[in-house]
C-alpha cells in the first residue's frame, strides 16, 4: 500500500462518512433559517459559520456531500454501464464495423466537451440534478469505451483466449468470462478518476445553475449564493470550495495509489 | 502527405456533419414554439402563424436542417428569435472576448507548464520533483470558478489591483482590455497547467530512458544540452495533443469563468439564450464551439503527422 493510497481513501472516507452521517445526523437542521445567528464566522456553536439565512453551514456541507456523490456515482455508473460493453463489442470485432461505429461514436462525444453537452440537455430538458448526472455520464462512456477496448485488444491476442476459442467459447463469453475479469483493476483506477471529475463537473454544473436546483443542497450553489458576499463573509466561499477540493484530492490520490498497488509490474519493480 | 491529408478531411467533414445533424434533433425535439413563446400565451393563431413564416419554422425539418447548415456555411447563423438580428453579428461580438480569453489563458498554462514539467522531470524523485507534484495534485483538485473567486477576493476586494468583474472593451485599449482578462485568464489556466505539467513530466521521463539519450551523452553532450536538444524536442510531440484537446476545455471552461467575472463572452450569450428559449442562438454557438474542437484536433493531427512520418503510413 502506497501513502497516496492511504491518505486518498482517508480522504475520500471521510467525505463518504460526513454523506451517510447526515441521514441520520446533522448538528443542525440543514435548510432551517434563524436570521438573528445569520453571517457568523465559523465557531464554537456554528463548527463552519452560518449564511444569510442563518442556516448551519457544517449541516449544509454534509447534506451537500449527499448531493455531489449521488450525482458523480451515478454518472460512473452510466458510463461504466454503457462504455464498458461497447468497448469489449469493439475490441472483440476489432477492424470490423461494429468497432468502426463505436469508436467514431465516441471520438463525436469526445468533440462536446461535457459542459456543452450539459448546455444542450438544459435547453431542452430544463435544469436539474438528474440532466446533470446524464450530461456527466455521457461524458463517461466514451472514457470507458476507449480504456475497455485498448486493454481488452491486447488481451485477444495472449494464449489463454486462444485456448478459450479452442475450447469453443463464443466471443460473447470471452469477452464476460476472460476479458472482463482481467481488466476490472483498470476499471477500478478509472473509475475513481471519473468519480472525482464528476465531484468537479456537478459542482460547476450546479454554480451556474445548470445542476441541483433548490432546496437541493450542493456545493456549487452554496459557492454561486457566496459570490456576492465573499467581501464581508469570506467562509461563506471557503468552506464549500475547500470541501470540493478535499473530495477531488482524496479521490484522485486513491486512483493513483490504487494504479501502483494493483499494478503487479509497478509492484514487482519496487520490492 | 497528401492522401493522408485528404483522408483526414474527409472524415473531418463527416464528423460536422454528423455533429451538426445531432445538435439540430436535440434542439428540435426541445418542447415548446419558439414563436408563441415570444408572442405570450394571448396571442392569436394567425399572428403566430405568421411569425413562424417570418422565422422560417413553417417548412419541413429537412429542409430547415438544410437551410441552416447551408447558411452557416455562408457564413450566416439566422435571426435571433429575441433580438431580431443576426446571430453572426452577436456571436462574432462575443467571440472578442472568449477567444482572448482563452489564447490568453493557454499561453499562461503553457508558460507555467513547460519550465515546471521539465523541472521535475529533470528532478526525477528528488525534492523539487516531489513538490512540483504535489502542487500539480491541487491544482487538478481545485475547481477554477472557485479558484477565481479567491482571486477575486485577494486581488480585487483586499489589494484593489484589479476589479471584481466586467470587460472593459477593446476600444479602451489593448492593455486596458487585457488587464480585464487577467484575473479570469489566471483562474482558467490554472487547472490546465497542473495536467499539462503532468504530461510534460511524464513525456520526458518516457524519452529520458530511451537509447539515443545515453548516446547523446556518450557522444560529449553535457546534461543540459541533452534535455534541451533531445530530450525536450521529443516530448513535445504528446504535449502538443493535450494542447490541442486543452483548447476546447478552456474555451467551454470559459463558459463558467464568464460568469463569475461578468464578462460579456459566449458563455454569458449561452445561458441568456437558454432563459429566452433563444433555441437558434444556443444551437449555433454550441455547433461554434464543437467546429472549434473538431478543427484544432484535426489541425493537431495533421501537425502531428508532418512531424512524424511513421503516423502517415499507419493510417
Amino acid at each position: 500500500m502506497t501513502r497516496s493510497l492511504i491518505l486518498g481513501a482517508v480522504l475520500s472516507s471521510l467525505v463518504v462518512l460526513a454523506a451517510l452521517t447526515s441521514f441520520v445526523w446533522t448538528p443542525y437542521d440543514h435548510a432551517a433559517m434563524n436570521i438573528p445567528d445569520k453571517l457568523q464566522p465559523p465557531g464554537a456553536a456554528h463548527w463552519f459559520g452560518t449564511d444569510h439565512f442563518g442556516r448551519d453551514l457544517f449541516s449544509m456541507i454534509m447534506v451537500g456531500a449527499r448531493t455531489s456523490i449521488a450525482v458523480a456515482l451515478v454518472a460512473v455508473g452510466i458510463g461504466m454501464g454503457l462504455g464498458v460493453p461497447l468497448g469489449l463489442m469493439a475490441a472483440a470485432r476489432k477492424g470490423g464495423w461494429i468497432d468502426e461505429v463505436i469508436m467514431r461514436g465516441n471520438d463525436l462525444v469526445f468533440a462536446f466537451p461535457s459542459l456543452v453537452i450539459a448546455i444542450l440537455i438544459t435547453a431542452v430538458l430544463g435544469a436539474g440534478a438528474v440532466n446533470a448526472i446524464i450530461a456527466i455520464g455521457i461524458f463517461n462512456i466514451p472514457v470507458f469505451a476507449r480504456i475497455t477496448r485498448g486493454a481488452a485488444l491486447s488481451l485477444w491476442e495472449r494464449e489463454f483466449i486462444l485456448a478459450a476459442r479452442v475450447a469453443g467459447k463464443s466471443d460473447a463469453r470471452i469477452s464476460a468470462e476472460h476479458i472482463l475479469p482481467n481488466v476490472t483493476n483498470l476499471l477500478i483506477v478509472q473509475g475513481t478518476i471519473q468519480f472525482s471529475l464528476g465531484i468537479l463537473a456537478e459542482a460547476g454544473l450546479s454554480y451556474v445553475g445548470l445542476g441541483a436546483q433548490p432546496p437541493t443542497p450542493s456545493w456549487g450553489r452554496m459557492l454561486a449564493d457566496a459570490q456576492t458576499m465573499v467581501s464581508f463573509a469570506p467562509h461563506l466561499a471557503l468552506i464549500p470550495g475547500l470541501a470540493i477540493i478535499v473530495t477531488v484530492l482524496g479521490l484522485n490520490l486513491m486512483g493513483d495509489g490504487l494504479r501502483d498497488w494493483l499494478d503487479p509490474r509497478l509492484r514487482v519493480a519496487r520490492a | 502527405m497528401l492522401r493522408y491529408s485528404i483522408k483526414r478531411l474527409m472524415s473531418l467533414a463527416i464528423s460536422l456533419a454528423v455533429a451538426s445533424l445531432v445538435i439540430f434533433l436535440v434542439i428540435e425535439v426541445a418542447p415548446g414554439d419558439p414563436a408563441s413563446y415570444m408572442l405570450g400565451i394571448n396571442a392569436q393563431p394567425d399572428t403566430v402563424a405568421a411569425l413562424r413564416a417570418e422565422l422560417g419554422l413553417d417548412v419541413s425539418r429537412p429542409v430547415r436542417y438544410l437551410a441552416w447548415v447551408g447558411g452557416m456555411l455562408s457564413g450566416d447563423f439566422g435571426t435571433s428569435y429575441t433580438y431580431r438580428t443576426p446571430v453572426a453579428g452577436m456571436i462574432g461580438d462575443r467571440l472578442w472576448v472568449s477567444l482572448p480569453l482563452a489564447l490568453l489563458a493557454l499561453m499562461l498554462s503553457t508558460l507555467i507548464a513547460f519550465p515546471a514539467g521539465i523541472y521535475a522531470a529533470a528532478r526525477r524523485g528528488r525534492p523539487g520533483d516531489v513538490s512540483v507534484m504535489g502542487a500539480t495534485q491541487l491544482g487538478i483538485a481545485v475547481p477554477n470558478f472557485w479558484f477565481a473567486m479567491m482571486l477575486v477576493l485577494i486581488f480585487a476586494v483586499d489589494l484593489r489591483w484589479f476589479r471584481a468583474g466586467g470587460f472593459a472593451g477593446w476600444d479602451k485599449g489593448f492593455w486596458v482590455a487585457m488587464h480585464s482578462l487577467t484575473l479570469p485568464a489566471i483562474s482558467l489556466a490554472l487547472p490546465q497547467a497542473a495536467i499539462l505539467t503532468r504530461v510534460m513530466r511524464s513525456a520526458l521521463l518516457d524519452i529520458l530512458g530511451e537509447d539515443f539519450m545515453r548516446t547523446a551523452r556518450a557522444k560529449g553532450l553535457s546534461r543540459r544540452q541533452t534535455l534541451w536538444r533531445h530530450g525536450v524536442r521529443n516530448a513535445l510531440i504528446p504535449v502538443l495533443t493535450i494542447i490541442g484537446l486543452q483548447f476546447s476545455f478552456l474555451l467551454a471552461g470559459s463558459i463558467i469563468i464568464e460568469q463569475v467575472f461578468n464578462l460579456p463572452g459566449l458563455g454569458r450569450l449561452v445561458f441568456q439564450s437558454i432563459s429566452s428559449r433563444d433555441l437558434i442562438v444556443v444551437e449555433s454557438v454550441v455547433m461554434l464551439l464543437v467546429f472549434a474542437v473538431i478543427v484544432v484536433n484535426f489541425l493537431v493531427d495533421l501537425a502531428y503527422a508532418a512531424v512524424d512520418p511513421r503516423l502517415r503510413a499507419r493510417t
